[in-house]
């Protein structure tokens, strides 16, 4: 006699089914959302009836009507928002660029530091972090801001190296390069020297990896970038004039003028962002064993060499992801700049033209995307370096 | 015939041990080394004697006006004189006990939590963060059970501070843990809904998201709901905040093997079961470090409010450095408020530290 299984069990209600559980859940979550999003809409349409305020990016066009005190392009009061909006930007991306290329550079000091033989060295970069990474970045920016750039003296009284840099409350004046005849060729000269380099140092490479080879890259590469735009400027004459900045009455005229809020930002944010690559650093080449550095040595390699051949790759893999999020950090932070009045996207966009258009949504959208896309694009480019130096695995 | 005698050992080198020998192998192993230390040497001596000169040596330490600091050094009598506004903001002088009552509450009743032989420590902690944000809430703003309403806008300085950051902590740590659970569940609609909004957090900087707390909320809101200034960027602070929780506390339920879940499943726990009594416990423990870093960066992040012109302690600060009357005090303001803000976050880092060494069960996954 045989006997049967019943494999499918006693129906119980629908809720007790998983399946459909998870089809209810989702369907309250969706509708709650859409429920949520459709009441701050409306609520938001009979606001901006009531206030009495037209959506939409017309404004964009109008003329702004109010000075920036740091334009990278072109800019006068009777310009449009739309062009605000692209000085914000650049100011933005001028903060981020310089306060990443500093904070990386001393980062990495600060991480070797915290691994050297040397013990006073390693308790000082130790002191260092742990100081500046536990004070608010803002607190930093004001730091510099109020109590170290604003008592510097007035123009007048700027202090000044060699009468052609001056250091005042009003910020650093440097001379400025003015175009000049020789300027098209020299930098023509400099491209043409780029791709020498570039195509020598493949073929050195190519030939190396065909016969064993060795060219001294390095230096052919350093000669080539030295030698020709130096016989161009020999031959064509200077590339720049350099306009100098100078004493008059009441101010310093001319030349480039870099604003304390610009100094204080990117001072404060290189200094903060440091300490945290710092640790990130650190905790990468910690990473990598002993043992390498061991099987390193054992096949004959230099310090040098260990370092830079077996130490410092196998680091980058462990260093990459959080020195991406530090990028962003400071990206991001660079937004703090509104509170001394840098002119960047936050404090031109959604501080000014929000106050002078009403226009709220938009200004705060606008504002809100190009954050949004400047992390997917930091985050993208350094998922494209992470993939590349990745270990390659079978 | 003699027996052989070994004489007995020389001692080390006096080179190699002791004071001279760890100098040596640690400050001047190598040419480059010893002028590393020459350089570090130099920069000590260029930062600490100024430093020392300038906070201690030189200062002036009594007094009530700006006149009492005639010396070089700093002028901590301007400390002295703003502590209180420092502490409290505007807070009416007269009032100021219920603050200090709601902060000796604060720390007497989280006390017995960190007592080790406390029995029902889960039990006593959940009643306590259920019971003192009430007290605190009726301490602080008042206006019911006798007490006299003080509203948020007469809040500030380091209470202001630590009621956001405490409010935010608060706030963000379940919300974070149940968006790092919606990112990781089996349901794509919720999952959807849950990256979209820790990306969204996650990509925009805060002040953009107070700057929208105070020119967007009031439009998406009904004209009759008013929300607190305060309110709105607690609120603010909690979202953004949760968001980064959420992506710590991710890390920590990828790092727990399959198996546990398995597990759990075959002993017949449910979905919140397994994961409050199996996962979560284990995934927590793990990610302690990134949980109190992220703490650590709301706190610092709470001087943000500055920027909606609330009142905390780096803006009570700034705010005093600008008073006509002590003029030309900055530095010594915001050296004050850098030693406030690190002695916070420094703590909390240390505190993190000993968590993690006490809660090591010596099993990595």
């Amino acid at each position: 006699m045989r006997t049967t299984l019943d494999a499918t069990p006693a129906r119980g209600s629908l809720l007790s089914d998983p399946r459909a559980r998870a089809w209810l859940f989702q369907i309250i979550a969706v509708a709650a959302v859409v429920g949520i999003g459709w009441y701050l809409f409306h609520n938001t349409q009979t606001n901006l009836a009531n206030r009495g305020i037209t959506s939409g990016f017309g404004f964009l066009d109008n003329a702004a009507g109010f000075g920036i005190s740091q334009h990278l392009i072109d800019y006068s009061e009777s310009d449009s928002y739309g062009r605000v909006f692209w000085i914000g930007l650049l100011n933005t991306l001028l903060v981020s660029v310089l306060g990443i290329v500093l904070a990386t550079i001393l980062g990495f000091i600060l991480g070797v530091a915290r691994l050297s033989s040397n013990w006073l060295i390693r308790q000082l970069a130790t002191i260092y972090i742990e100081t500046f990474r536990n004070i608010p970045p803002l607190l930093q920016i004001f730091f510099f801001y109020f109590a170290v750039l604003a008592p510097l003296p007035g123009p007048r009284d700027s202090l000044s190296l060699a009468d052609m840099f001056f250091v005042n409350n009003r910020g650093l004046q440097m001379p400025a390069p003015l175009a000049a005849p020789g300027m098209w060729p020299f930098l023509v000269a400099i491209a043409v020297a780029v791709l020498a380099v570039v195509i020598f140092a493949v073929w050195a490479k190519g030939l190396r990896h065909a016969t064993g080879k060795r060219l001294p890259v390095f230096w052919v590469s350093l000669a080539i970038l030295l030698v020709v735009p130096g016989l161009t400027v020999m031959i064509v004459g200077a590339p720049f004039d350099w306009e100098i900045p100078e004493l008059r009455r009441f101010n310093i005229r001319g030349g480039w003028v870099v604003i304390p809020e610009l100094v204080s930002i990117v001072l404060a944010l290189s200094i903060y962002t440091a300490a945290f690559i710092g640790e990130t650093v650190r905790a990468g080449i910690q990473s990598v064993s002993h043992g390498q550095t061991e099987a390193a040595s054992s096949l004959g390699l230099s310090g040098g060499q260990t370092l830079r051949l077996v130490i410092i790759p196998q680091a980058l893999r462990v260093i990459i992801p959080p020195l991406t999020s530090q990028y962003l950090n400071l990206a991001k932070n660079s937004s703090l700049a509104a509170a001394i009045g840098y002119p960047d996207m936050v404090s031109l966009f959604a501080g000014t033209v929000l106050n002078q258009t009403g226009q709220a949504i938009e200004t705060m959208a606008i504002t809100m995307s190009v954050y949004l896309a400047i992390s997917i694009s930091i985050s993208l480019l350094m998922n494209w370096y992470n993939k590349r130096i990745a270990l390659i695995e079978r | 015939m003699t027996a052989h005698t070994f004489k007995p050992d020389l001692p080390a080198p006096t080179t190699s041990i002791g004071a001279l020998g760890w100098i040596r192998a640690n400050l001047l192993s190598s040419w480059f080394n010893a002028a590393l230390t020459l350089l570090g040497l130099y920069l000590l001596w260029l930062i600490v004697p100024p430093l020392l000169q300038w906070a201690i040596f030189q200062a002036d330490w009594t007094g009530t006006t700006r006149q009492d600091c005639t010396r070089e050094g700093a002028c901590w009598v301007f400390i002295q004189s703003r502590f209180a506004q420092f502490m409290y903001g505007f807070y009416p002088p007269e009032l100021r006990w219920r603050v200090d009552l709601a902060a000796v509450l604060a720390i007497a009743g989280a006390a017995p939590l960190f007592i080790k032989a406390m029995p029902h420590k889960v039990r006593y902690g959940i009643g306590y963060l259920l019971v003192y944000p009430l007290v605190a809430y009726w301490l602080l703003h008042g206006g019911f059970l006798g007490l006299e309403t003080v509203p948020s806008t007469r809040w500030g300085g380091l209470m202001l501070t630590i009621v956001i950051a405490a409010v935010g902590i608060a706030g963000a740590l379940p919300l974070g843990i149940m968006l790092a659970l919606g990112r990781r569940s089996d349901m794509p609609a919720i999952r959807v809904i849950c990256v979209t909004f820790i990306e969204f957090w996650r990509g925009v900087p805060l002040i953009t998201v107070l700057f929208m707390s105070s020119v967007m909320l009031p439009l998406f809101l009904p004209v009759e709901m008013n929300l607190d200034k305060l309110l709105r960027a607690m609120v603010m602070v909690v979202f953004f905040e949760a968001a980064y929780v959420a992506e710590v506390v991710r890390g920590g339920l990828q790092a727990i093997p399959k198996g546990q879940y398995e597990a759990a499943a075959a002993m017949g726990l449910g979905y919140w079961r397994s994961m409050v009594l199996v996962i979560l416990p284990q995934a927590l423990k793990l990610v302690i470090p990134g949980l109190v870093n992220t703490f650590i960066a709301l706190f610092k992040d709470t001087s943000l409010v500055i920027i909606i012109g609330l009142f905390d302690f780096l803006n009570s600060i700034k705010r005093a450095t600008t008073d006509p009357a002590w003029l030309g005090m900055s530095t010594e303001g915001y050296v004050f408020a850098a030693l406030v803000y690190w002695i916070f976050c420094f703590g909390m880092s240390r505190y993190s530290m000993h968590l993690e060494r006490k809660l090591d069960t010596g099993h990595k996954h």
